[in-house]
């Protein structure tokens, strides 16, 4: 439960995706305009990472690690490949199942929802869950069971959104401010999203 | 066509300059930060990068007529996760120290919207040899950025480059201190805001 816990906060807010990583900021920059879709963006990428983290894990240790399919055979170099395609079908299955039950949301996502496929905080919390299974299970970062994977997908989603919602009430309130002209949108977006990241390093050595 | 006519080298020199794809087009930026904490790992993600765009530009132009228009998402990043898992194999093989340095960012140069961007606008609709130019360009684009960022980053932050000391011992017997505020995740970004606010300075007064 303390490792469960521990898992969560460090990944919400240590191993922050855009702040630590820089994962995800393609779609970061170019949908932070407002909190609205800030907010949408945001809860469909944490949706779809607590999905694709366990069902990677799972993958990774019953089918691609060493010893796993065939005695004697490593094929965890398939992983980019296998990893991949599980991303961009999951994110087609969250898009149909969207349409079906809930048009309304699926409206207000628009063009979001499939362009979570080539998001890289996605693939990249996948990879992280890959390095991490290797670690020693005393460690805060080791995820050991699907739940641990569970809770690691939902935490990087989360603190992905937190990030992005903070961004868009900045830039809301920044549409006012008389930047300097060639500074003018992405410049001094990354300035800002710079001056962010350093006020997030003080929880670097947060510890539960 | 000859190979080097006009407007083929336009293709080669426009993402150097107007439409740089990380400058112009905001493209790729996620691994461009990460990566850049000293030069050496900054610049073998360039040459990687360069390497991907162009063969994946070459490979999707040639087979271009035949893919469905359906499935050509899928078909394009089945393309790159190959090229990127062979490229991967090869530094693990060769440059071990690093592929570890680079950790998750080699892999995740399939999820690099440059990679997506020109095989969308570009090869789609282009012959190979075109293709080809325009990955090299956009490449070679995307690894001047991570070189000027890296030089920078480990010149203030560890007073070295490419792992060789530049400053000398005597400036630090007086005092000079290495900025431990450049090796940090956030001075990557500040740093690319102001090569950004430079560019556009600079092509904004032609316009």
């Amino acid at each position: 439960m303390e490792h469960a816990i521990s898992l969560l906060f460090r990944s919400i807010f240590v191993d922050n995706m855009i702040f630590a990583f820089f994962l995800g900021m393609c779609s970061y920059l170019a949908v932070s305009k407002t909190v609205k879709t800030s907010l949408g963006l945001g809860l469909a990428v944490t949706f779809v990472l607590t999905v694709t983290v366990p069902v990677n894990y799972l993958l990774q240790t019953k089918v691609l690690g060493p010893n796993c399919l065939v005695e004697g055979v490593d094929l965890s170099y398939l992983s980019f490949i296998l990893f991949i395609a599980v991303i961009a079908g999951m994110v087609q299955l969250v898009e149909m199942t969207v349409e079906k039950y809930s048009p309304s949301l699926y409206a207000a996502l628009g063009i979001f929802l499939p362009l979570i496929a080539v998001n890289c905080a996605i693939m990249g919390a996948s990879l992280f869950m890959q390095q991490r299974i290797l670690m020693d299970p005393s460690n805060s970062q080791a995820i050991t069971s699907v739940w641990d994977a569970v809770i690691y997908g939902f935490g990087s989603g989360l603190g992905w959104a937190l990030a992005i919602v903070a961004m868009g009430a900045i830039r809301e309130k920044m549409q006012y401010s008389d930047v300097p002209r060639p500074l003018q949108g992405l410049g001094i977006v990354f300035i800002t999203v710079g001056l962010m990241a350093m006020a997030m390093m003080c929880f670097s050595g947060l510890n539960i | 066509m000859a190979l080097f006519s006009k407007q083929n080298k336009e293709v080669f020199t426009n993402p150097l300059n107007v439409d740089h794809p990380i400058l112009g087009q905001v493209l790729g930026i996620c691994s461009a930060l990460a990566v850049t904490s000293q030069l050496k790992p900054a610049i073998v993600m360039g040459l990687a990068v360069t390497v991907i765009t162009a063969f994946s530009n070459v490979i999707i132009s040639i087979i271009r007529n035949t893919i469905p228009n359906r499935i050509r998402i899928v078909v394009q990043l089945v393309v790159v996760a190959a090229l990127v898992t062979i490229v991967s194999q090869i530094l693990k093989a060769f440059a071990y120290d690093v592929s570890v340095q680079l950790s998750v960012y080699v892999g995740l140069i399939i999820t690099n919207c440059i990679l997506m961007g020109r095989l969308e606008a570009f090869a789609m609709q282009n012959k190979p040899w075109p293709s080809f130019l325009d990955g090299v360009g956009n490449g070679l684009g995307y690894a001047m950025i991570l070189v000027i960022v890296g030089a920078f980053r480990e010149f203030f932050g560890r007073g070295s480059l490419l792992g060789f000391q530049i400053i000398p011992d005597a400036c630090y017997d007086l005092g000079y201190v290495n900025n431990g505020m450049m090796t940090m995740p956030a001075m990557a970004l500040i740093l690319v805001g102001c090569v950004i606010w430079v560019h556009r300075a600079y092509f904004y007064k032609e316009k």
